[in-house]
């Protein structure tokens, strides 16, 4: 079948689908677009996280046709031409990437995090992300990453975000 | 150095006023500093490329038909209908295997693919590759293999056919010869190793006398990206692969054994590495990959998905631990008598090894004068065991520190104070006989944990701070707080006499009218930030900003495995010492350019610095056109054999040293576990990377406390019944606690820069501290990990519901 939808704004057309791909599947094998990582295809880790219109989710978990007419966003669509998103800045200065195959979609989550509430506790923070599993850090770092980007994308008093 | 994480305060934990110290802009990024790791950017973007990213255009997917039983003959197997199915381009079996047939790190034990046996669930029997990955998997379906399903063997005692001791009754009489009773799954019998170890007098005795059987679970290093390569036919009858391993050259040298190839016909690439701990040191798709490749003249593309990385890779070895601990009554040990037996499954993998590590280092950091050790390596039809970060010492400090703390309760002392009766300093001999050469600060690490400030007591009006959490199980009802302590020892590097080594290129250039480092090793880097110490080196030995990380291949020699905590140590040595090469020829250059000789130059900042004269020239000009490459191996101190009657030798090069406190809340109505903090006291020696040492030691920490809490691949009668994320459960941030660390810097006068391997030691004491405090919070003996929530439910009669006996009233 054909699927079309748009991804990172961009409308994406492919051909040829199986009724039994998942939206992760025709991402990074029919798109291009490796970034959202598969590491358990059930949704227990978060490693495939993407925004479907707006909303994060599985994406190993949503079938590619579901996704027909749908807006994406992955990891690949949270930098922009001017740099990278304070999200990612700040993963990488608080050492919260090691082996790095969790990062993608712990981005995601956390940007959604962040859009929801600004200024997230700790235990608001371990909340939002106790669907994203890390191997590598033991999340210390991971907290830090999210604090340090919530610091940096606080809106400043008396601006309306 | 001091790391406070989410220091404790009044209130619950909220996010702290201080976020995370940036670098200063003019940070050079030596040693000692913390620099951006070289590839943060790409990983962070999505464009770092992962074995399972890989992709060519007319590559094909190849998939692997496994065993559905742990012991079976094959009587036949037909291929015929796979093939013949639409989009297959080759299906393989034993057969088209033109090498050796079998293979193995240590023992080359393990089939390729099945031959007339299968040992283990999940061995690998047929091989197809097709041009969609759901065409291969159901075309794998169509082969038809005919078994003769078998009796498997699954448990390590009685594979050896050993009887099981009484919990106290004597040990077991000490085994000369090995039973022939039970069902030989190899040739040579189910014994791998059987390690001794005897100090002293061979029936000591002592005033107080304890004893305990340990169990722990066959725990599995759930790395995030699962097995996966890219395996590219040349023209001429070799092979190109890319390959997410831990040890290229070890994998060579078994690729090519396999495929009947020389060296320069299989060279293999590093592909991106989604995390290892251990479980990427044996093969897995590697040989596979290559023969479905060179078979259809295609690139194969080979990923497995959750399930089947359960099969595809080795565990850590499920251990059966009976110890028996004799001290005086001011709390000096006497004696100690280990039994330990570890299930290495259906193939060695590096059983000898962990074999080796279980039995030298089983008795923990303490000085004991009398020993008597046992350790067993078996085969039996479970999943093969091998290498995962620990590696024997994991299971054993389970063990002597459960010992430790019922021994301290006989003697009614105090948990710390027992250890630090009997903590190894400098100087102490070791098991193995061996003095302990540098810095074994075991007493300061226990102080220094006991002086960290406590977390604040249970705060129940917030579900999230509650075992259970917001599924509402409590309000505090029930629930107990219990505070536990443990040590961790581990031999860091290759021991027992092997040639551990690694090799490294420097290349020193002017690009770009700067002088610019490249440092290729073929060390692999699996997320720990290797790639960022190799550039921390360069820069530090010669004096430049800009060092380029040549990705890791065998196109330069075996930079030895990514394990046992040695890269910083034996690839950081082989960096240094190749940097300290090219410094020498530079300097002489520098010579010749000035025309004089200078004997007190160094290299800083990009310009060649006398010490007396201050900067003398640039680096740039002193090379001009020139490029100064060295490459050289560079190995550690030698270790020796021990010798198998008692287990005496210098067989280890270094020590890391570790310990943590857990700090527990326990619901012992619903056996439900909170740990609320879990700190943490290192030695690593000289913290080349601060950063990254911590990384190491938070995230080490927390798969030892998941090891005992939740982490455990459930076997019956063979057969693994959780192979997914559903099921087998790894520590989420709402399970993982605050963990402040206190890192310690003696040098080890041996190593380079005197550091210490850092990635090990975390993992060993941190899920021993957890027990210890779940055991403090419920007062259970608690002999098995993971622990279950029905083991910690108090029953009322003084048991716990797995019947052992009460340790004392909370």
């Amino acid at each position: 079948m054909r699927v079309t939808m748009t991804v990172n704004d961009e409308h994406h057309e492919v051909d040829d689908v199986w009724e039994g791909e998942s939206l992760l599947y025709v991402l990074r094998e029919r798109m291009g677009l490796p970034g959202s990582k598969n590491a358990c295809e059930q949704g227990e880790c978060g490693s495939c996280t993407v925004y479907v219109d707006g909303v994060t989710g599985c994406a190993c978990l949503i079938a590619a046709g579901q996704a027909q007419g749908h807006h994406i966003v992955t990891v690949e669509g949270l930098a922009t031409e001017d740099g990278l998103h304070p999200v990612q800045e700040a993963f990488i200065e608080a050492g919260a990437v090691q082996c790095g195959f969790c990062t993608p979609g712990l981005l995601v989550q956390t940007d959604d995090l962040l859009r929801r509430d600004p200024e997230p506790s700790d235990a608001e923070i371990r909340e939002a992300l106790a669907g994203n599993l890390c191997r590598c850090t033991g999340y210390e770092k991971i907290l830090d990453a999210v604090r340090l980007a919530a610091s940096r994308m606080k809106p400043e008093p008396g601006t309306l975000s | 150095m001091t790391i406070p994480t989410e220091a404790p305060t009044e209130a619950p934990p909220e996010s702290p006023a201080e976020t995370p110290d940036s670098p200063p802009d003019n940070a050079r990024g030596g040693v000692g500093e913390s620099p951006q790791r070289p590839d943060a950017t790409l990983k962070v973007t999505g464009e770092f490329a992962y074995g399972s990213d890989l992709w060519m255009d007319d590559m094909l997917w190849g998939v692997t038909l496994r065993s559905p039983h742990p012991y079976a003959r094959i009587r036949n197997i037909d291929i015929g209908e796979a093939l013949a199915t639409a989009g297959v381009f080759a299906v393989l079996t034993h057969e088209d295997v033109p090498g050796n047939k079998t293979f193995g790190l240590e023992i080359a034990d393990q089939p390729v693919l099945a031959i007339d046996t299968v040992r283990y669930q999940g061995e690998p029997v047929a091989l197809v590759a097709a041009d969609h990955p759901e065409i291969a998997r159901q075309a794998a379906k169509k082969i038809k293999v005919d078994y003769d399903v078998l009796e498997p063997v699954t448990d390590a005692r009685t594979a050896l056919g050993h009887s099981t001791p009484d919990l106290h009754g004597e040990l077991a009489e000490e085994v000369t010869e090995l039973s022939r009773e039970a069902a030989h799954l190899h040739p040579q019998g189910n014994l791998v190793r059987h390690l001794k170890v005897r100090v002293g007098d061979p029936t000591p005795s002592a005033d107080v006398v304890v004893v305990g059987e340990y169990h722990v679970g066959m725990q599995d290093q759930a790395f995030l990206g699962p097995e996966a390569g890219l395996a590219v036919p040349d023209d001429v009858g070799g092979v190109d692969l890319y390959i997410a391993t831990q040890w290229l050259h070890v994998d060579q040298r078994q690729i090519c054994a396999a495929l009947n190839l020389r060296p320069d016909q299989v060279r293999l690439s590093l592909a991106g590495v989604g995390g290892a701990f251990g479980g990427r040191e044996d093969l897995s798709m590697h040989v596979h990959g290559c023969l479905l490749a060179l078979h259809t003249r295609k690139p194969i593309k080979m990923v497995y998905n959750r399930e089947e990385s359960f099969f595809g890779h080795v565990h850590r070895h499920p251990a059966t631990m009976r110890y028996e601990h004799g001290a005086d009554r001011d709390g000096t040990l006497v004696y100690v008598k280990a039994e330990i037996y570890l299930d290495g499954g259906a193939y060695a993998s590096s059983t000898p090894a962990v074999v080796g590590n279980a039995g030298t280092m089983g008795l923990g950091p303490y000085v004991v004068p009398h020993i008597h050790v046992d350790c067993y390596g078996v085969y039996t039809n479970n999943p093969p065991c091998g290498a995962m970060r620990g590696f024997g010492s994991v299971q054993a400090a389970f063990a002597y520190e459960a010992q430790m703390d019922k021994l301290a309760a006989s003697l009614g002392m105090d948990p710390v104070e027992l250890r630090i009766v009997n903590a190894m300093a400098e100087g102490s001999l070791a098991p193995t006989g061996q003095i302990i050469d540098s810095a074994a600060p075991v007493v300061e690490l226990l102080e220094r944990l006991r002086a960290m400030p406590l977390p604040p007591a249970l705060d129940s009006s917030d579900l999230r701070h509650l075992p259970g959490g917001v599924s509402n199980t409590t309000h505090g009802e029930g629930v107990r707080r219990g505070v536990g302590y443990a040590v961790a020892y581990k031999n860091v590097a290759f021991s027992e006499g092997y040639d551990d080594y690694s090799t490294a290129r420097v290349r020193l250039e002017v690009v770009g009218g700067a002088p610019q480092a490249t440092v290729h090793t073929a060390a692999a880097e699996v997320g720990q930030g290797l790639v960022t110490v190799e550039q921390q080196i360069c820069r530090t030995e010669l004096g430049v900003d800009t060092v380029v990380v040549q990705p890791k291949d065998t196109q330069v020699g075996s930079g030895g495995s990514t394990s046992a905590s040695r890269q910083t140590y034996v690839t950081g040595g082989a960096v240094q010492a190749a940097c300290h090469k090219v410094r020498e020829r530079l300097l002489a250059l520098t010579q010749d350019y000035l025309h004089e000789t200078l004997h007190d130059l160094r290299l800083e900042g990009g310009m060649v610095v006398s010490d007396t004269r201050g900067a003398v020239a640039s680096i740039a000009d002193v090379l001009g056109a020139k490029a100064l490459e060295e490459t050289l191996e560079w190995r550690h101190r030698k270790t020796e054999p021990i010798d198998p009657e008692k287990g005496q030798g210098f067989a280890h090069v270094q020590y890391a040293f570790a310990a943590h406190r857990a700090v527990v809340d326990v619901d012992v109505e619903l056996g439900l576990v909170k740990v609320v903090e879990l700190a943490c006291t290192q030695d690593v020696g000289k913290a080349i990377n601060p950063d990254a040492v911590v990384g190491q030691i938070q995230g080490g920490s927390t798969q030892g406390m998941g090891l005992a809490l939740m982490e455990e691949i459930q076997i019956s009668e063979g057969k693994i019944r959780n192979p997914s994320f559903t099921d087998y459960l790894i520590p989420t941030i709402l399970d993982t606690p605050p963990m402040p660390i206190e890192v310690l810097e003696y040098a080890d006068p041996h190593a380079p820069y005197g550091l210490r391997g850092v990635g090990e030691a975390p993992t060993i004491s941190s899920g021993p501290a957890v027990m210890a405090a779940i055991r403090d919070a419920c007062g259970l003996e608690l002999t098995r990990v993971p622990v279950r929530p029905e083991h910690i439910i108090d029953s009322g009669d003084g048991r716990g519901s797995r019947g052992e006996p009460k340790r004392r009233q909370p």
